[in-house]
This record gives structure tokens, sequence and C-alpha cells, in this order.
């Protein structure tokens, strides 16, 4: 009976267990069908969407920098080009302990406080197994010291990038300007797309203007990476498009012969072709060294360039705003000839002041004793202010600004390079609109000698005095002269005519044949330093002296009495030969005192250097790369 | 030399004979094997240093494996509780001097070999527990449910403490499915659901930090994507770009790119989906289902209780142990960092797995001796 019962438990117990099992088997069957059907959803339903993960995961399209374009000037001569650099860099994945790899690395390398500063940066920046900048510019030896020691450097690698160098370095700092490591700012006006393999960006002059024909476009390649970010193998490459080669109108010999002449003195000179707006040079003195720019200059350097009191950053040529002082006499005669003021032939006779009618106070002459009985030609040539004044004053401010107007004064002439501010042509509207006050004739006079509120940049004075050249015919300022985008056929754009100027032919003559006294007759201001060396050719120019500060009416100036920075700026303005004008030129020297004596050789300098020397004509140069 | 070699023949096939193991289990085991030795290879990026030491762990554990088979199911019934007193003991070691791997307390370093003393437990809750309810007649009683609790919530809460949530899972699940087999009344079933719903927020305030974290991002795996998140995210990538037809063997971008995290051990299933598709998934659960289904083919027919209850739990733990992992890596279970069964990376569970075939197959054996 108990075997029995305990026989019946026994089967009791299995048929249980069996039930239990079917249970279980029928359990685990329904699991697995909801487990087939998530994967059926993950690998059926959801899979183009996976793919594409598993795709965005693996594929990386990586920018290859396109090569810049170089830039030439008009006779071929290199002056912008790239060269490989050698430059320190580190993957920070392969190199272990930072610090101590930079302590290792100082007994190889100088290393600035800049240097390891920007490593940090881009080290916080880097994707994965991207190398980091530690150094640029490296020179030969260290190269070779380095690559001595690889073993001991791991994840240290030595690249030869393409960097833009300056073969003519400061002389053409301002035409040419320079290139510089693209910040956040640079990337706000380029698409940033185009510019994400590239390390260097136009920061000034013709590299900033043209920035987008310069920098080409970008290729990719497209790679497969692993999780950490390394490249596996290349997929696919479309190649970059190089950069535009830029042939400038500048000439070498004439940029070289302009800064030579300014002989270490601030300054800045314009030469243009009246026949066709080309800048033929275009200088800003004391220059900079533009390479260090282009290698990252460090914190304190670039603090000592940016303080120092001669500016060497600022381009006189295009952003100094200067009174034009008399260099604007040849245009306010002509103005006056063509609103029938005066006639050419009308003397005066010029007193050492003037004064308005019925006011005492006396605007004085920059000569003392005045210049007695002057004509139009007498009154450019020895520069009469009382002649000017006088004229000035039956004019009227409001008949004397449009022609001033149509010569450029006020405006930017739109030149290609970057930085050119406007200058200031003062008038009525102009005097309520920014001083709220009304127009005093006395601001007439002193408009009419080009001081008191008349502003002009170099770069203006010689666009004016290109158009006075050629009888009012007004060309665009320009300094790109020919563009080649790798077809070897360069293609030039045609210079670009601007609003000429009208006024009747007799006054043309009158004015060029005032502009030629005043260098070439005994009491020219300009017989004295340039005329009376009989010059091979006929100059027809204008001296000026700009006031930097206003004298009180009974004051004397002295020049050996005053610091040296309240010295007026000397102006020469000018076109030969003067029958034939090929060459029209604007010499500013800051502080320099007298026009006459000081501005006026410089630019016969520069006039022979592009007349007598055979600059200008194209040589064959041979080529620096 | 004919007769020479019939002898010879003769005395293999004695051998063969001799031997007790089950041979359905036994193909269907090394098909499985051979699997994850090929997923493993192409896991590991072609890596024959891994597939050599995989192969010698995989030949441990097939030895255990047949060497425990040859024991009796008597000779394993009265080791069972001293089993589990030792297992409990080491456990009590590893917390005094157990070795830190991953951050955890695992291992007891015995010199000439490290060692997980939780895995003996995997085996001995169970055996334990069996044992226990083989003494026993009928229906599991409540003097009884309050025992087995005991003898399974004791090593599962010293394994918890090391902390390994995954293991102390699985020992946990082991030691419960004796008691589920043994034909617990159902209004016990609901007694112990209500309990576990009340235990949750307890159990909560138990885990580690990593381990919550675990729990939280399966909910939201993207909102983590480069952290906790990052391993179920490409985990699903994989999977789901695998397809229909799968990217083919050693083609799995995801793993042979290494974007997928811990592909040779407990994400071997993603590899698997991403190179061989949605077909070979459901080949592989058809194989792991035959694997449980004979498992309990051979308990049902089991001689006595004992038997009976350790092989319905070891062929159902190890179905669990499949489910958790494949549901993890499908992000439809915490990451929990439990192995897929005999494919993963990873020596201890495998022998512990082989050595619970081992008694599977000496449970087929018993029953074929009886029988005969």
């Amino acid at each position: 009976m108990a075997e029995r019962d305990a026989y019946g438990e026994e089967q009791q117990d299995r048929e249980r267990f069996v039930v239990r099992i079917l249970l279980a088997l029928v359990i685990l069957a329904a699991i697995l069908l909801a487990l087939g059907w998530r994967l059926s959803g993950l690998q059926v339903g959801a899979h183009s969407h996976f793919t594409t993960l598993s795709e965005n995961n693996r594929l990386r399209v990586e920018p290859i920098a396109p090569t810049r374009g170089v830039i030439r000037d008009r006779n071929g001569v290199l002056l912008a080009g790239n060269r490989a650099s050698y430059q320190l860099e580190v993957t920070v994945e392969q190199a272990g302990d930072l610090d101590s790899l930079l302590a290792r690395l100082r007994g190889y390398v100088e290393l600035s406080e800049a240097d390891v500063e920007r490593f940090r940066r881009g080290v916080r920046q880097r994707r994965p197994f991207q190398p980091v900048l530690l150094k640029a510019g490296l020179d030969d030896e260290t190269v070779a010291r380095i690559a001595v020691s690889r073993h001991e450097l791991p994840g240290v690698e030595i690249e030869a990038r393409p960097l833009r160098f300056y073969p003519l370095g400061s002389k053409f700092s301002h035409a040419v300007g320079y290139v510089g490591r693209i910040n956040q700012q640079d990337l706000q006006r380029v698409d940033g797309r185009a510019y994400a393999g590239t390390s260097h960006i136009g920061k000034s002059g013709v590299e900033r203007y043209y920035e987008e024909l310069l920098h080409g476009r970008p290729g990719y390649r497209q790679v497969e990476v692993n999780a950490q970010g390394r490249v596996i193998r290349e997929l696919s490459v479309t190649p970059p498009q190089p950069g535009t080669d830029l042939t400038l109108t500048l000439d070498v010999n004439l940029q070289q012969a302009a800064y030579r002449a300014l002989a270490g003195r601030d300054g800045a000179i314009v030469a243009i072709d009246p026949n066709n707006g080309e800048v033929l040079a275009l200088v800003s003195a004391p220059g900079f060294d533009p390479e260090a720019f282009v290698h990252g200059i460090s914190q304190g350097d670039f603090a000592a360039v940016r303080d120092d009191k001669r500016r060497p950053l600022f381009n006189r040529a295009l952003s100094g705003q200067y009174p034009p002082g008399s260099t604007i006499k040849p245009l306010v005669g002509l103005a006056a000839l063509n609103e029938d003021v005066t006639t050419a032939e009308r003397e005066m006779f010029a007193r050492g002041y003037y004064q308005l009618p019925g006011h005492e106070r006396r605007y004085r002459d920059w000569r003392r004793e005045g210049h007695g009985r002057v004509d139009m030609s007498r009154a450019i040539a020895v520069s009469s202010d009382v002649y000017f004044y006088d004229l000035a004053h039956t004019m009227g401010i409001d008949r004397m600004v449009p022609i001033l107007g149509a010569f450029g004064i006020g405006q930017r002439t739109g030149i290609d390079s970057t930085g050119e501010r406007a200058g200031i042509l003062p008038s009525r509207d102009w005097k309520r609109a920014t001083h709220d006050e009304v127009w005093f004739p006395g601001e007439t006079l002193i408009t009419a000698i080009g001081q008191g509120y008349m502003l002009s940049t170099p770069l203006q004075m010689a666009d004016f005095t290109a158009a006075l050249a050629v009888r009012g015919e007004r060309y665009q300022p320009h300094l790109l002269r020919a563009m080649d985008n790798g077809t070897g056929e360069p293609e030039y754009p045609l210079p670009v005519k601007r609003e000429p100027v009208t006024v009747d032919a007799k006054h043309w003559d009158a004015i060029h044949g005032s502009l030629v006294e005043a260098v070439h007759a005994r009491h020219g201001t300009a017989w004295g330093s340039v005329g009376s060396t009989r010059p091979e050719y006929t100059i027809a120019g204008k001296t000026g002296t700009s006031q930097v500060f206003s004298l009180g009416e009974d004051e004397e100036y002295d020049e050996d009495e005053l610091a040296r920075r309240l010295w007026d700026h000397a102006l020469f303005v000018g076109y030969a030969p003067a029958e034939d004008p090929r060459i029209a030129v604007a010499v500013l020297v800051e502080h320099g005192g007298s026009g006459g004596r000081v501005a006026a050789p410089v630019a016969r300098e520069v006039l022979d250097a592009y007349l007598l020397e055979g600059a200008g004509m194209t040589l064959e140069v041979p080529e620096d790369e | 030399m004919i007769s020479v070699t019939g002898r010879e023949m003769s005395i293999s096939q004695w051998a063969l004979r001799s031997l007790r193991l089950d041979s359905v289990l036994l193909v269907l085991l090394s098909i499985l094997l051979l699997l994850g030795l090929a997923v493993l290879f192409s896991a590991t990026g072609e890596s024959v240093i891994a597939l050599e030491r995989q192969v010698m762990r995989i030949g441990l554990g097939v030895t255990a494996m047949l060497l425990v088979a040859q024991v009796s199911m008597y000779a394993l019934r009265a080791i069972s509780p001293w089993l589990f007193v030792a297992g409990v003991l080491l456990l009590l070691a590893v917390m005094w001097v157990g070795d830190v791997g991953k951050g955890a307390q695992r291992w007891l370093d015995l010199g000439f070999m490290r060692f997980q003393p939780s895995e003996i437990m995997k085996l001995a809750v169970p055996m334990m527990v069996a044992w226990y309810l083989s003494l026993r007649s009928g229906r599991p009683r409540f003097r009884d449910l309050v025992v087995t609790a005991a003898l399974i919530l004791v090593p599962v809460y010293l394994i918890m403490q090391q902390p390994d949530l995954g293991t102390s899972m699985l020992v946990g699940a082991a030691g419960f499915l004796v008691v589920f087999l043994a034909g617990l009344g159902w209004r016990w079933f609901l007694g112990l659901g209500v309990v576990a719903a009340a235990a949750i927020p307890v159990l909560w305030s138990q885990m580690l930090d990593y381990q919550r974290q675990r729990v939280l991002t399966l909910f939201n795996p993207e909102s983590d994507p480069l952290g906790a998140g990052y391993h179920i995210i490409q985990s699903k990538i994989a999977i789901g770009s695998g397809g229909l037809y799968g990217k083919g063997w050693l083609n799995g971008t995801q793993s042979q790119l290494e974007f997928l995290p811990e592909r040779s051990t407990d994400f071997i299933f993603a590899v698997y989906a991403e190179e061989f598709g949605f077909i070979g998934v459901a080949l592989l659960l058809l194989l792991y289902f035959a694997i449980v289904a004979r498992g309990l083919w051979i308990a049902a027919l089991a001689q006595d209780r004992y038997a009976r209850l350790l092989g319905g739990s070891i062929s159902l733990t190890f179905a669990v142990y499949m489910v958790v992992n494949i549901g993890m890596v499908t992000g439809l279970l915490p990451v929990v960092g439990v192995p897929l069964p005999l494919v993963s990376y990873g020596g201890t569970s495998l022998v512990t797995l082989m050595v619970a075939f081992g008694i599977l197959m000496s449970i087929a054996s018993q029953k074929r001796l009886v029988n005969r």
C-alpha cells in the first residue's frame, strides 16, 4: 500500500513535471517569437534607417585644401607664392603624456608660449587621430635633428605643408596684403565648408580682396574610418581646384624705387597709369613683415608692431586721410574757369593775407610777403593762397563742390584692395549733416587751399591727378591685371571707365600749363628741388603742404622749434611726360615739411625710375620658384 | 590483419558504447560551438590568438562535460549539499580576499589560476534546491518554500555584493526554476509576484550607480549617446544594418571598424546579426530552442525527482541566458552583463555551461542504463 502510494505519488510528480515542462516550452517559444519579432523589426523594418546610421558611422568626408593662387607683378615677378614649410605636428592619440612630450621636444626646438597655447587649443578642438600643429616654419637643421630622433618622439611628425611666402617682404606688405590663420571672424565672411581643409585666409590687401579667386575650390576624399576615427582606407577622391594665379598691375622696379625714394621716412606713394587706371606702385612706409602673420605672430610681437609709433600696419596709401593742401588748387582753378568765375588771364595782386569784406580776420598766405601780381597759371605755380581765397570767395562753396566731387574727392575709388577710406568733401549739406552747423564763408576759403575739413587719401590724390593728366578721362584705379585659372591663357579684365570730368579744352590747357610752370619755371614751387636739375622730360606737378594743426593768424611757423610729429605733411602730385602722360603720381611724406623741398624730389625719383630706367617695360625676370 | 583491425574497431565501438553521452545534444552543441568560433573570429578582427584561446577553452569545456557525464547521478546527488556549502564559503572568501577585476570583486586567486566562485553557484544552487526537494514529496509546501528561498537568496545576495548583477540573477533563476518545475502552486506565484513588485524599490536602493545607469539608459539610450547609451545604440545599428541576409562573414562594418563595444563578449550577438542577417538570427534561435528542448526531453525521461528537477532547471537556465543576452543586445532588457551562452569569448561561463550539459548527459545515460 505504502509502495503503491509512493509509486502513485512518483507518477503524479512526473506528470506535474511534464506539464510544467510543456508550459515552460510554450513560454520559451512565445519569448523566442517575441525576440524574432523584435529582430525582424530592426533588421527588416528599420533596415534602411540603421544602414544609414551605419554608413554615417563608417564614412567620413575629408576636405583637401586647394593650392592658393600665386600673385605676380606685371613683369611676372613673384610677389606671393607657396613653398613647402616644415611644421611639427603631434597626433595626440599616439603621443602619450603631452607635458613630458613637450618637455622632450624643447630639447630640439624652441617652443614659445604662443606655440604651446595654440597647440593646446588645437588639442581640445581636434578630431580623433587628427594631427595638431605645434610649430610651423622649422629650419632644415631642426628638421634633421628631429627626424633622427623620431623613435624617441612617438606621435610627432614633420609635415611639409605649402605656406605663403612673400619674396619682397615689407615693400609690398600693404599693396599685396597678407594671409593669416583663419579665425572665427573670417569664417563668418566665407563659406566655412569651403575652408574646412584650409589653414590660412587673406587678411588684407589683394590677398583679401581676391580671396575667393585665390583660394580655389577644395577637393574631397571619402574615407572609411574606424570607431577611433583612424582612416582605414580611401574610397573616392575629388581633386581640389587650385586657386587662380593673379598678375597685378604693380611694377616691382617702380615699387622698389618708390620705397627707396622715401628713404626710411613715413609716407605713401601711389603711381597710376592715367591711360587705363593701372596702379603701378602702391607704397605705404613703413611696411611690415607679412610672413610674421603667416607663421602666426606671437602676442608680444603683434603688440610691438601694433603699438609702434610709426604705425607700420597702417596703410597710409588707402586708409590715410590727409588734408590735400595746395595739391587741390588745380582742381579749384579748373572749377573757377569752368564756372566762368574768372579767366586764366585775369590778374590780381596777391598780398600776404586776405580778408573777407567786412571781417577783421586775416587769412594768411604761406608766404608772408605775398606773391605780387599773379594770373591763374602763376598762382598755381607759386601756390598763392590769397589768389585762391579770392577765387573761392567769388565762386562760393556750392559751385566748387561739384567739380571736386567729379574728381572723386570724398568718395572711395573702389580700388580692388581693402581698407580704403573715402576722405571728406566738405559742403553745406555735409556740415549740416555731420556738425549740425551752418557753413561759414571763411570755411570756403580754406577749403580752396585743401585745408579745413577736407581730407583725401594718397590714392585719391593720384587718381585725380591721373584724371587731370588725361583731360578728365577717369579710369577705375585697379591692381588686377590678369587672372590665370590654370588654363594657361590669362584673362585680362578691361579697364573700367568712370564718369569723366567734362571741361572746356582751353581750361585744361591753362591748368596743364600752370602745372608745368610749377616745376619748370624759376618761380615754381618745385623749381628748386626738381626743375632746376633739368629733368630729361617735362613734369607737370603741384606741391602741397598739408597742415597738421592750424596756426593763429599772427603766429609764425618754425619747423625747427616744433616737434617733428607736428610738422606739416609734405605732398606732391604730378604726371609725366606732360605732353603725353604715362604716369601720374602722388607722394605723401608724413611730417616731411615742405612739399616742394621734400615730396617733389621723391616724386622725381619715381618718375625717373619709370620713364628713364625702363621700369614699366615687361622684363624677363626669373621665377623664384 | 583483418581480424586485428576488426578487433580494434570493436574496441573503439566498445569505448563509444561504454562512454555515457547523449549524441543528439553533442551534435547540437558542436554546431553551436563551431558557429560561435566563426563569429568570434570575425568579432576579434580575425585574431588567431583569440581563436586559439577559445578553442583551448572549448577543449577544456568538452573534456569537463565528458568527465561529468561519466559521473553517476547518485554521486552527483550525494555531493550536492557539500558543493553548495563549499560554494557559499568561497563566496565569503571572495568578499575578504578576492581580486578586483573591472571594478568588481569576483575573482579568487588560487595561485595557478584565477577563478570565479559565483560560477560554481550556477550549478550548486539548483543542485542543492533539487536535492532538498527530492527529500520531500508532493507539491512544495510553505515550509519548503521558506527553506528553498533561503537556499537561493543567500548566494544571490552574496553575488550581488561583489557586485555582479547578471550572475546573481542567473543563479536566482536557476534555483527558482527548480521550485517551479517541482510544481509550486499558482497562488505562490501570485504571492511571489507581489513580493517581487514590492522588492523593486528595495533593489533599486541597493544598486550601485553603474547598475542604475544601465537600467535608466535602457529606457532612453539616446539620452547619453556617447556614454552609457553608446553600447545599445551601436548594437542596434549593427543588428539593423545587417538586414535580411546580413553583410557577410567578416564584412560587418560596425564590428570590423570597432564601433560596436564588447563585440567579442556580451555583444557578440550583434556581430552575428550584422554579418548573417535575420535569416541567420532565426536559425540561431532555432538551434538554441532545439538544445533547450532536447535538455527538457532528457529531464522528462529522468528516473528520479532529483535528476528531473536538476535537468529541467539546467535546460531552462540555459534558455534564460540566451533570452537575457539577446534581449539586452536588442535593447529590450537592461545591459546586465550576461554573455551569449557558448558563443561569447571567455572561459569561466563556457566551462560551467559544459559541465551543466555533462550533468544532462549523465541524466540521459542513467535513464538508458535503467531502461536496459
